[in-house]
C-alpha cells in the first residue's frame, strides 16, 4: 500500500513537466500552429531556470527565468512562422536544434552542480494516511499545473476568447474575414505555449532532477507533442495522458528496484516505446484523428497572400 | 515604424529561382555575422573567432583531410534525408538510423575480428558495411511500417526511435559487445587494422568512404533527376493529388524514401565505426543525424547541394572543436551555429517568394 502511494506520487512528479508542456502545446495547436520546438524550448528553459535558481537560491525566480526563456524562444519561432510564414515543421525543428545547442553551450559550466531538495507538500493534507503521501506531497508547481489544466479546459470550452482561438485553429480565413487578428492571436498562443514549456523545462532542472546535464529533457518535449494528439487536443485527456506517461517513466525504476532481470537501458526505453505504441494505436483510425485535429494545424496563414 | 524598418515584403509574381541558390549563401554569411556578434558578446576577438571557423580548417593537408573526413557522415545522412523531404516524408530520425547502423556494423566486427579468424579483411569490411546499411534501413523501416499500417506520425516515431537506438547502443556496449579487457569502460574492443577502411590520403585519417560518398552523390543525382522512380517520389511530395492521379503509389514512396534514407544513415554509421572511431562507443555521433537535416535544406534537397552543405556543416563542427582548444569556448558552440544557420536559411527562403521593397512614404 505504501509502495503504491509512492508510485502514484512519483508518477505525478514525472507527469508534471509533461502536463505543463503539453497544455502549452495544446493551446498552440488549437490556434492552428504546430511548434516542434518544444524540446528546444524546454532545454533552454531548463538551463536558464537552473542557472537562476542556483545563483539566487530562489526556485521561484528560477521558474520565472524558465518561463521567460520559453517565451523568448517562442517569440523567435513566431517571427519566422507567423511573420515570414515559414514551414512550421522545419522552423520547429530549427528551434529544437538551436535549443539543444544553446543549452549545451550555456550549461557547460554548470554541469555537476546540484540544488538542495525542496520541501514539498501541503501542510495537514499531507499527513492523511495513504492520500497524503500519494497526492499531497508534491511540489507546488504540480498543483499549479493541475489548476492550469482546469483553467485551460474552462477557457477553451466556456469563454468567448476560447471559441475564437478554436475558430482560428479550424479556419483562419473565416476568422480573418470576421475581423479577428489571426496572427496576433496565434502570437499570443505561441508565447503562452512557450511559457508553459519553459515552466516544464525549469521543473525538470529545479525539482525533478534537480541538476543540469546536457540533453536533460531527453525527449520529453516530443513526448508532450505526442500527448496532445493522444489527448485528441482536449485538456482533461492531456492530464490523463501525462499521468500515464509519468507512470511509465516511473515504472522502470520500480521494476529495477524490484530486481527484475532486465537491463536498465532496456527499461529506460519504456517511455519512448510507449509513446510509439500509443501513437500507432490512436492514429490507426485516420477519420477519428481528422475529426479531432484542428483543421488548419501546421498550415501557415498570411492574410495578404492568396 | 517607418523609420525603424523602412522595408516591406512584397509578393513576387513567380518564385525567384535565383533566390533558391542565393538564400543558402545569404544564410551562411548572416550566420557568420551573428557569430561575430556572439564572439564580441563573449568577450572574444570576433576576427580571431571567425578565423577559427573559416580559415583554420583549411590550414594544411591535415586540416583539410579532417574537414573532408567529417563531412562524410553529414553528406551521407543528408543524401538520404533529401530524398525523404522531397517525397514530403519528415524523417528526422537519421540520428537513430545512424546509431543502429553503427551498432550493427560494430557487432559484425566484434564477431569477425577474433584471433585466428577465417575471413579476410576485405570481405569482412564488405560484410560490415552491408550490415550497417541493413541496420539503418531496418530502423527506418519501423517508422515506415508504423506510418503505413497505423498512420502514425513519422516525425514523432522516427525521433522516439532515435532515443531507443541510443539506449540500445548503451545496452550493447555495457553488455554483450563490451570489451572484456576494457577496464569496465562502456565500449567495445578496438578493432584491428585489417578491418579498418583503407586510407585515401596517406598520413591522414581520410578514408575511402569519402570517395564512396562522392560516387553515391552522383548516383543519387541521376536517381533523383533522371529515373522514373525518383520523379514519381518528387511528384508525390510536391503534389500528392497529381501523384495519385498519375498512379504513383504514396505507399511505395514512403517505403522507398525511408529505406534509402535509413540505408544511407546506416552506411554513415558503419563508416564511422570502421573509420575514425575504430570501436563502438556510446558517443558514435555528435548529432550528425540532426545536423544532416540542416545540410539537406542548405543543399536545397539536391545531392550535389548535400555535398556542399556537408562541407559547410563540417566546417562548423571543426570550428567548434578548434574554438574549444584555441579560444576556450565550449565546443557546443557548434550547436548554436547550427541552429542559427537553419533559422537564417528559413528566413532567407522568404526571399524566394517575396522581395524586399522600400516602403513608400505617404
Amino acid at each position: 500500500m505504501e509502495q503504491f502511494a509512492s508510485l502514484i506520487a512519483a508518477s505525478i512528479n514525472a507527469g508534471t513537466p509533461l502536463l505543463l508542456a503539453a497544455l502549452g502545446l495544446l493551446i498552440n495547436e488549437r490556434a492552428g500552429v504546430l511548434n516542434l520546438g518544444a524540446e528546444g524550448m524546454m532545454l533552454v528553459a531548463a538551463i536558464a531556470g537552473f542557472a537562476v535558481g542556483y545563483s539566487t537560491h530562489s526556485p521561484m525566480l528560477g521558474f520565472l527565468a524558465g518561463a521567460l526563456s520559453g517565451v523568448l524562444m517562442a517569440a523567435l519561432f513566431s517571427w519566422l512562422a507567423l511573420v515570414l510564414a515559414t514551414n512550421q515543421v522545419a522552423t520547429g525543428l530549427a528551434l529544437s536544434i538551436f535549443g539543444a545547442g544553446l543549452s549545451a553551450f550555456l550549461g557547460q559550466s554548470l554541469v555537476g552542480l546540484g540544488l538542495p531538495a525542496q520541501t514539498m507538500g501541503i501542510p495537514l493534507l499531507k499527513d492523511i494516511p495513504f492520500f497524503g503521501p500519494a497526492l499531497f506531497q508534491q511540489h507546488w508547481m504540480s498543483y499549479l499545473a493541475l489548476l492550469l489544466c482546469g483553467a485551460i479546459a474552462w477557457f477553451i470550452y466556456r469563454t468567448r476568447a476560447g471559441l475564437v482561438l478554436r475558430a482560428i485553429g479550424e479556419s483562419p480565413e473565416s476568422a480573418h474575414a470576421l475581423g479577428y487578428p489571426v496572427r496576433w492571436i496565434r502570437f499570443a498562443a505561441l508565447l503562452f505555449g512557450g511559457a508553459c514549456c519553459g515552466l516544464a523545462g525549469a521543473y525538470l532542472s529545479l525539482v525533478y532532477t534537480p541538476m543540469w546535464v546536457e540533453g536533460l529533457v531527453s525527449g520529453r518535449g516530443w513526448i508532450a507533442l505526442a500527448l496532445t494528439a493522444f489527448a485528441t487536443w482536449r485538456p482533461l485527456r492531456v492530464l490523463l495522458g501525462a499521468l500515464l506517461f509519468g507512470g511509465v517513466t516511473i515504472l522502470q525504476f520500480y521494476l529495477q528496484g524490484m530486481g527484475v532481470n532486465i537491463p536498465s537501458q532496456v527499461l529506460s526505453m519504456a517511455p519512448y516505446v510507449a509513446t510509439i505504441v500509443v501513437l500507432a494505436l490512436i492514429s490507426r483510425n485516420p477519420d477519428w484523428i481528422r475529426l479531432n485535429m484542428p483543421a488548419s494545424l501546421g498550415k501557415p496563414f498570411k492574410p495578404d497572400a492568396s | 515604424m517607418h523609420k525603424l524598418w523602412p522595408w516591406k515584403l512584397e509578393l513576387r509574381g513567380t518564385p525567384s529561382r535565383a533566390m533558391t541558390y542565393w538564400s543558402p549563401l545569404i544564410a551562411i554569411v548572416l550566420t557568420m555575422l551573428l557569430g561575430a556578434l556572439l564572439f564580441i558578446a563573449l568577450g572574444k576577438d570576433p576576427l580571431a573567432g571567425l578565423k577559427v571557423f573559416l580559415i583554420d580548417p583549411f590550414n594544411g593537408k591535415r586540416a583539410i583531410s579532417e574537414l573532408l573526413l567529417k563531412s562524410v557522415p553529414l553528406i551521407l545522412c543528408a543524401l538520404g534525408l533529401a530524398v525523404c523531404f522531397r517525397a514530403n516524408i519528415w524523417n528526422i530520425g537519421a540520428e537513430g538510423q545512424f546509431t543502429v547502423g553503427a551498432l550493427f556494423s560494430g557487432a559484425m566486427l566484434v564477431f569477425l575480428d577474433v584471433p585466428g579468424h577465417a575471413i579476410p579483411g576485405g570481405l569482412g569490411l564488405l560484410l560490415m558495411v552491408l550490415v550497417g546499411i541493413v541496420g539503418g534501413a531496418f530502423w527506418a523501416s519501423i517508422t515506415a511500417l508504423l506510418r503505413d499500417r497505423f498512420n502514425a506520425n513519422e516525425i514523432l516515431v522516427s525521433l522516439m526511435l532515435t532515443y531507443v537506438a541510443q539506449l540500445l547502443l548503451m545496452y550493447a556496449v555495457n553488455g554483450p559487445l563490451k570489451d572484456p579487457n576494457g577496464m569496465n569502460f562502456p565500449q567495445s574492443k578496438v578493432f584491428s587494422d585489417e578491418f579498418m577502411l583503407p586510407m585515401l590520403l596517406s598520413g591522414t585519417r581520410l578514408h575511402i568512404g569519402f570517395a564512396v560518398t562522392l560516387v553515391l552523390a552522383v548516383l543519387m543525382t541521376v536517381f533523383m533527376t533522371r529515373s522514373f522512380r525518383g520523379f514519381s517520389l518528387m511528384v508525390g511530395g510536391v503534389a500528392p493529388h497529381a501523384a495519385r492521379y498519375a498512379g504513383f503509389s504514396s505507399r511505395s514512396a514512403l517505403w522507398v524514401s525511408l529505406l534509402i534514407s535509413g540505408g544511407f544513415a546506416g552506411l554513415a554509421g558503419a563508416f564511422e565505426i570502421a573509420g575514425p572511431i575504430g570501436q563502438l562507443l556510446p558517443s558514435v555521433s555528435p548529432g550528425y543525424g540532426f545536423a544532416a537535416i540542416i545540410v539537406a535544406f542548405i543543399g536545397r534537397l539536391h545531392p550535389v547541394g548535400a555535398v556542399l552543405g556537408g562541407l559547410v556543416m563540417s566546417l562548423l563542427y571543426l570550428g567548434g572543436e578548434l574554438a574549444q582548444s584555441r579560444l576556450g569556448l565550449p565546443s557546443a558552440i557548434t550547436g548554436v551555429f547550427q541552429g542559427m544557420l537553419l533559422f537564417l536559411l528559413l528566413a532567407s527562403d522568404t526571399l524566394i517568394n517575396y522581395r524586399l521593397r522600400r516602403k513608400v512614404r505617404i
